[in-house]
């Protein structure tokens, strides 16, 4: 999108952008957007806090730069440098994003840096990495146009990705069959040929149950599967148990859509598979994914127009901020950082010993266990709101309380930085400028369009003014994201995820370049795999046979209901960008249960929802688009209403993804409905009127997407 | 018959109001949408509909005729306006006489609001910030052709039925490939 600048630098408005990617289309957060930017919650000074029962109060820049580096010396030094952890974002342009990794490892030297993707896409990527050798979706969309089966499991996308739509709409306009997997009706599942709602936690059982069916009647692609892969026999074995029968016990569905679907897909010349947090965001998370490629690969649905495979982006920069370096286990390109090659090229990128490079660290998740364990001691968190987003979230505080030192790097005074000792003012995304990369591993460039407000500074220089405080500078001398782009430029060579060949200029040019992008006269490339060879050494495609196994938490006489959380249309991610905008909240100004008819309740009652970690009471939005022994909750708003005051904290164990997508739980009537705490302002600033009117309102919206226009 | 104007799909709709974040974008009434996006199936679906105004052509406009005040002006190109301020004295007859429940009354200010079109932007060959926006095509703004031609085998018409009476429409409706409907049934059977 275009934004809209008066004379004075000012930004007050937007205007559609007919850019490749969205043709001119955005959904109402989009929209309203551009509001942050001059937004009269902002930060726009240095706050620091004199003691942990003091107040925030402003402060200069030097005062609190020399407070956090003080800290960050104190704690290195007495409790060894892996106390002092960095927990980031995917939000951030990819350069943030290097900068980040980069400053953990030469600026710290700490192990212990992880990003909030762990919450989102790391399951896929784990899967990617596995199947494929390599973590990107396999087709550009426009491949969608070309197909004749789009399957779409766990994704909401008329609420998650509303652009996407067009594209869904299109195969559909196209000839295209829709199959979509997902325990409600959203809006894409309401009119699909075939909408598969099965029970929270048995996705891998689903998928099994459709390639037992393909195997059975000879619709395998005999001749992809032994010339370009390997580990068939090991997954036609295991399927073997999965009948459509049985998979529909498991399921809750009619064994008939194990066995439509199945056909549909296996006598498809060209398919496409899709997914998203519905499948993701389990502890057999990373295994479901794989199930699902298992049937890809079956098939042979890869590396042609309309056949292929994609995982569909949380966060604007999804993909990007997964590649180069601010994820525990990795280092720039996608490169493993436990691999001696990847870590000795990097060493000479950045000027350092190899040694000195720390190893594998946790994952996100785990170092907020950590420092209620009192193993991190000190943390720079920047572009995320655990106390909002992260799985038990009382859990979650205790860790954030145990640290002795906390420094948060945001533009709004989110829950987690209002409890930091130093929160630092940074930028909105029209503020900078720098490279996301979207959901088909396209490189694409946001442009700056106006100043930061106040004292707020860019997020790069305030990470390389820490580093520069701490003795690292010469490492840390960027005068600009393009300096930044150059060195990840050559970080990322010869890794997976390369971009040497990328510019500034040719993005412009080309409204984006798919990577690997290996050299500056490289057209990049859109599709991968169209020579049907993987990224593993051997070249083939690698099949892994998948167990259904029952969620961590199953359902029993106590708790017989599963709780689904996920996100509604009007809010993104914690809500802290959102939940300050008085369109947005006046579309959707409370989180609420979404609950089956037959489960005797009426419209707008309070409905307490109960877990082994705590209840809440939401207005219960009463429909038949759910499953009736599933219970739904969006989770974009903090305590005393957060959906993670319920959500359990199991992880996948391959990828260290929590389960947000089932634990069990039981409902009642409850006596009032918990009331919606207004986001936190910085000293001095108002709470907007408009918006506390709203959240004190207790009824439930009038459908997931939010209120009609005309209910006020 | 239709010429460059707007088709509403219901059945594409996805209800994420992003037609109404964008009405209030544009430049004739910053800040207020004049967009219904209705969720008419309550407690069945998630099904959704935005309502802009239909721009009726024959009979010509009803809130126009009914308006005391001779406030709400027909352009040569077929776009009912909004109440002129000046003259609108917010009666609210034309919110009674309008078959699609568009116009409203701002019963603080005693005037009427409703679509105009854009005219702002369409009367200079730009899209209504709804139509440019909706993720969905669920608003579409083009000629019957370019429909087509992003819309293989779709199908349009702008006359629809309230029992005995006919309304023909600026603004078309977007009806099911295989139904063969010349015409869309509007009002109670």
């Amino acid at each position: 999108m275009y934004l809209r600048v008066d004379g004075a630098g000012k930004v007050f408005g937007v205007e559609p952008r007919n850019h490749d990617i969205n043709k001119m289309k955005l959904c109402p957060k989009g929209v309203v957007a551009y509001q942050q930017i001059n937004h009269p919650d902002r930060l726009v000074e240095p706050l620091v806090r004199d003691g942990r029962d003091g107040p925030l109060r402003p402060a200069s820049w030097d005062e609190a730069l020399e407070r956090v580096v003080s800290e960050i010396r104190r704690i290195q030094d007495t409790y060894g440098r892996d106390a002092f952890g960095v927990y980031s974002g995917s939000s951030l342009f990819t350069e943030k994003a290097y900068l980040l990794g980069k400053f953990a490892r030469v600026a710290l030297r700490t192990k212990h840096i992880d990003y909030n993707g762990r919450l989102c896409m790391v399951s896929a990527a784990a899967a990617n990495k596995k199947a494929f050798g390599v973590d990107r979706a396999a087709n550009p969309w426009s491949d969608m146009y070309e197909t004749q089966v789009l399957l779409i499991a766990g994704a909401n996308v008329g609420e998650c990705f509303p652009v996407m739509t067009q594209y869904v709409w299109g195969a559909r306009d196209r000839g295209a069959k829709l199959v979509v997997v997902d325990p409600r009706e959203t809006a894409i599942a309401r009119t699909a040929d075939i909408h598969v709602p099965l029970r929270p936690g048995t996705d891998a059982a689903f998928f099994n149950g459709l390639l037992h069916v393909i195997e059975r009647e000879g619709l395998v692609d005999d001749a992809f599967v032994a010339e370009r892969t390997t580990g068939w026999d090991d997954v036609r074995t295991a399927v073997r148990g999965y009948t459509p029968e049985r998979v529909a016990d498991i399921c809750g569905i009619d064994a008939r859509s194990v066995e439509q679907v199945a056909l549909l897909w296996g006598r498809a010349e060209r398919a496409m598979a899709f997914h998203a947090r519905g499948i993701e965001h389990h502890v057999q998370g990373t295994e479901n994914v794989l199930s699902v490629i298992n049937l890809v690969l079956a098939t042979g649905q890869l590396g042609r127009a309309g056949a292929g495979y994609g995982t569909i982006t949380g966060q604007g920069n999804g993909q990007g901020g997964r590649e180069h370096g601010q994820k525990s286990d990795q280092l720039p390109g996608q490169r493993d950082i436990d691999d001696p090659q990847a870590r000795a090229y990097i060493a000479g990128v950045w000027g350092v010993d190899e040694a000195d490079i720390p190893h594998k660290g946790t994952s996100a998740v785990e170092m907020v266990h950590q420092m209620a364990r009192g193993e991190i001691k000190g943390l720079l968190g920047i572009c995320n709101n655990p106390l909002v987003s992260m799985p038990d979230r009382d859990r979650i505080e205790a860790g954030y309380e145990a640290l002795e030192f906390h420094v948060q790097i945001d533009f709004f005074l989110s829950e987690t930085a209002a409890r930091a000792d130093v929160v630092l003012p940074g930028t909105v995304w029209a503020e900078d400028e720098g490279v996301q990369t979207n959901a088909e591993g396209r490189v694409v460039k946001h442009n700056k369009a106006t100043e930061p407000p106040g004292e707020a500074r860019t997020d790069w220089w305030i990470v390389c003014e820490i580093a520069r405080r701490l003795g690292a500078g010469d490492k840390f001398a960027f005068g600009s994201p393009r300096e930044i782009f150059e060195e990840l430029r050559v970080a990322s060579k010869g890794g997976h995820a390369d971009y040497s060949g990328i510019t500034y200029e040719r993005i412009e040019e080309t409204d984006g370049l798919f990577w690997p992008v290996p050299n500056e006269g490289h057209p990049g490339t859109p599709r991968l795999f169209e020579d049907l060879r993987s990224y593993w050494p051997d070249g083939r495609f690698r099949f892994h046979p998948v167990e259904w196994h029952e969620p961590a938490e199953p359902v029993d006489e106590e708790y017989p209901l599963r709780l689904t959380s996920g996100r509604t249309v009007a809010h993104y991610l914690s809500g802290n960008q959102t939940r300050r905008i008085g369109a947005l909240v006046e579309q959707t100004p409370r989180p609420w249960v979404e609950v089956h008819p037959s489960l005797g309740f009426e419209d707008g009652d309070p409905v307490r929802v109960i877990t082994r970690r705590g209840g809440v009471t939401y207005p219960a939005l009463v429909t038949e688009a759910i499953r009736s022994d599933t219970v739904f909750v969006p989770y974009h708003w903090a305590s005393p209403v957060a959906a993670n005051l319920l959500t359990i904290d199991a992880l996948d164990p391959i990828s260290k993804i929590p389960e947000f997508k089932v634990c069990a739980c039981r409902i009642e009537l409850g006596e009032s409905v918990d009331l919606v705490a207004p986001p936190p302002v910085p000293p001095g600033a108002e709470p907007e009127l408009a918006n506390e009117r709203e959240i004190a309102d207790p009824r439930s919206p009038t459908a997931p997407q939010g209120r009609g226009t005309s209910e006020g | 018959m239709m010429q460059r104007t707007m088709f509403i799909d219901p059945g594409r709709c996805i209800g994420c109001q992003a037609c109404v974040a964008a009405c209030r974008e544009c430049d004739s009434h910053r800040g207020r949408s004049m967009i219904h996006l209705d969720y008419i199936d309550g407690p069945l679906t998630v099904a959704s509909m935005p309502t802009v105004c239909m721009h009726c052509e024959d009979p010509v406009a009803p809130c126009a005729e009914v308006c005391p005040a001779d406030a709400i002006l027909v352009t040569a190109d077929g776009v009912v306006q909004e109440a002129s301020k000046e003259r609108c004295i917010g009666c609210a007859n034309c919110v009674h006489a309008c078959p699609f429940g568009v116009p409203k009354i701002d019963y603080e200010e005693k005037l009427q609001y409703k679509c105009n079109l854009c005219y702002d932007r369409t009367s200079v060959g730009l899209a209504p910030m709804c139509a440019s926006v909706c993720p969905t095509g669920s608003i579409f703004y083009g000629t019957l052709e370019e429909l087509l031609l992003a819309r293989p085998g779709a199908a349009a018409t702008d006359i629809v039925v309230f029992g005995e009476q006919e309304v023909r429409t600026g603004v078309a409706i977007v009806t099911p490939v295989d139904a063969h409907l010349r015409s869309v049934p509007g009002g109670m059977a």
